[in-house]
């Protein structure tokens, strides 16, 4: 989606300045292709090793000694982790819906009214993406311990709520810039209701940046480490909690496998949501064609 | 408005925007059933916001609107008996062309079966009935504005209004679509108000127009008397080409004015309103006639010398210095099939024109 816009941007670019080449023209240069290559393998050759390495029968993973799916089993059959991993999933799932819809209204409500006070309320909308999480999760544990709220599930579920929405809001303001008003007024001259209009034109628009910000604060949530730290009590480990302390004791084949199935849920959601886009894009064409 | 049942009545409305901005300023005009009407004017002139206020998305700061009998005020868009088309189209990106123009009628509660009907009808009127599974990305800029019309027309309004229907279409669809316009609404026999900063746009189609400047309605009037009658200076200027010269009134005789202008001397025009002091006089450049001999004692004629020639094809523009200290436009066809003009830059020519051309503009 975002991919397509700036290849978009770059075509009219061309037009203007027909002797200066694309970006991806550069990569004919040699060096460049040298650190294109490097930055792969920094990239994706630990994630390559750890998805691998739960696949192999040695348990102090120095040599290949052949393929297995046990440690999955072990895995699986670890409660500790298998909890943690329903508990992470809870966790954003509620925190996924709560945040877009809050954060989907902010973005609206920042895009479409003037009110006062908007620039100092829009820059404290927006503080929780730029302050460190570190001092996000001290002030979250700091106000549950002043409200007297007991920590765990719910406690995270609020935290998380608190630190994606601001990017749901973002991704939503930037979606709703290119929107034409006269749609709304359209819709309204044509004898819908303020409510109906927003059912049947505003939200449709906003659907791609409602996908995309609510996929934005699943994966945030998932794998939040700091803050989840920080309000989490006993029984309510998420899974990156679950698998930092046992790595604390050594990395056993146990915690690859479970990593690589956290990597396997964000691939699919990642991948879900653009194949659903395509989808969409093909049907029309078909339809027509 | 030939005796025509006013549909909708304009009694001094005024819009303010933030207590200083006034853009519209004591609008009083009355729309009858039927007409082709358009609001003409620079941009800035307040047109689009008088158009904004019939169909319901600004609120008059004060006067009121009468649409078919009925008090607007407080009534929302969606209640009005009109439907509007709009400049950027609007037509909504995720639904193919089917689903926009039926729109109107199934959030109303139109049922589906007759909504389809309906629909399918209204894209015949606009010979869009072929495209009706396309979605607006698939479509020419021409073809998006037939469906907005035909989404419009589906919710058979007493009245259509156009915010600058054709300003996005090239030279040639816009010509074709003026007239395709004009076709629907004979077809329709619905009540068309059109804005536009076009002046050949409200000529062509409407059968009357409002010309509007810096939020006031100047003239109201026929085409072809707006274009022979101005009331004004502004609606002179602002419709088509005109030579205005200032001169100062030294008499009358009759039905006739005696001004002085300088450079013409003494001219008598037939003139039938009372003027004192300073008054325009002005004449278009297709009533005046260029000539290498001295016209006839009863036009109004001077000399001149052609500074400029420009080639339009049926005709050429040209423009000449003389003793007015106005350069001088003459509109000359080129009504024989040559290529070397008749005169050359330089020539020294008699410019004349009948004395009844001349229009005196008070204001």
């Amino acid at each position: 989606m975002t991919q397509s816009a700036t290849m978009n941007a770059v075509a009219e670019k061309r037009v203007q300045h027909p002797d200066k080449p694309l970006p991806l023209e550069y990569l004919r240069k040699r060096w460049l292709q040298v650190v294109l290559v490097f930055g792969f393998f920094f990239l994706y050759f630990p994630i390559l090793a750890l998805i691998a390495t739960s696949f192999n029968e040695d348990k102090r993973n120095i040599v290949w000694k052949g393929f297995t799916f046990g440690w999955y089993a072990k895995a699986y059959e670890n409660d500790k982790l298998f909890d943690s991993l329903m508990n992470s999933l809870q966790v954003g799932a509620i925190s996924t819906v709560v945040s877009t819809i809050i954060g989907t209204m902010i973005g609206l409500a920042l895009y479409r009214y003037r009110f006062s006070f908007k620039t100092p309320f829009e820059s404290l909308v927006f503080l929780p993406i730029v302050i460190p999480e570190i001092s996000m999760a001290v002030a979250m544990l700091a106000f549950f311990a002043m409200l007297g709220v007991p920590l765990g599930i719910f406690t995270i579920t609020v935290s998380h709520i608190a630190f994606s929405f601001p990017f749901v809001a973002v991704v939503i303001r930037t979606r709703m810039a290119g929107f034409d008003e006269s749609l709304e007024e359209a819709s309204r001259d044509l004898g819908a209701s303020a409510w109906q209009t927003f059912w049947n034109v505003t939200v449709p628009y906003m659907m791609p940046g409602i996908i995309a910000g609510g996929l934005l604060a699943f994966t945030l949530s998932l794998d939040d480490y700091v803050i989840t730290a920080f309000t989490s009590g006993p029984g309510s480990t998420t899974l990156p909690i679950q698998i930092y302390s046992m790595v604390r004791f050594s990395v056993t084949p146990e915690v690859n496998a479970a990593s690589t199935v956290l990597i396997v849920i964000t691939l699919t959601f990642a991948i879900g949501a653009m194949a659903m886009q395509a989808r969409t894009e093909k049907r029309t064409v078909k339809k027509n064609g | 408005m030939d005796n025509r049942k006013p549909i909708i009545s304009i009694r001094n409305v005024y819009k303010r925007f933030g207590g200083s901005v006034v853009a519209v300023d004591n609008a009083n005009l009355e729309i009858g059933e039927g007409e082709f009407f358009a609001l003409l004017g620079p941009s800035g002139c307040g047109k689009t916001t008088l158009l904004r206020m019939l169909a319901g998305f600004e609120n008059p700061t004060e006067g009121e609107i009468i649409i078919d009998g009925h008090r607007m005020e407080g009534v929302d868009p969606n209640r009005r008996p009109v439907n509007m088309v709009f400049q950027s189209y609007a037509v909504f990106p995720h639904m193919n062309v089917l689903k926009n123009v039926g729109y109107g009628l199934r959030v109303t509660g139109v049922p589906p079966d007759e909504t389809q009907k309906r629909a399918l009808e209204a894209l015949a009127l606009v010979k869009m009935e072929r495209f009706a599974d396309r979605m607006p990305n698939q479509l020419s800029g021409g073809q998006r504005q037939r469906v907005a019309l035909a989404r419009a027309l589906v919710k058979r309004p007493r009245v259509l209004l156009l915010d600058e229907p054709l300003s996005a279409l090239d030279a040639k669809l816009r010509e074709a679509m003026q007239l395709e316009l004009v076709r629907l609404q004979h077809a329709v026999g619905i009540t068309f108000v059109i804005v536009t900063h076009d002046q050949d746009e409200a000529l062509s189609m409407a059968n009357r127009i409002a010309v509007m400047e810096s939020g006031k309605v100047r003239q109201i009037a026929a085409p072809a008397d707006l274009y022979e009658f101005p009331n004004s200076r502004f609606v002179a200027d602002f419709i088509g080409k005109m030579n205005l010269f200032e001169g100062s009134v030294v008499g009358a005789a009759g039905n006739n004015i005696i001004i002085e202008v300088k450079g013409l001397g003494r001219i008598t025009v037939p003139y039938s309103g009372s003027a004192e002091g300073t008054v325009g006089a002005a004449v278009r450049p297709e009533k005046v006639r260029v000539d290498h001999s001295e016209p006839g004692s009863d036009r109004v004629k001077l000399r001149g010398k052609v500074t400029e020639v420009a080639y339009f094809g049926d005709e050429s523009a040209v423009f000449l210095e003389n003793a007015t200290g106005v350069n001088i436009n003459v509109n000359v066809p080129n009504d024989a099939r040559r290529t070397a003009a008749p005169f050359a830059i330089g020539d020294e020519m008699w410019i004349s024109w009948n004395p009844a051309d001349t229009l005196v503009l008070a204001e």
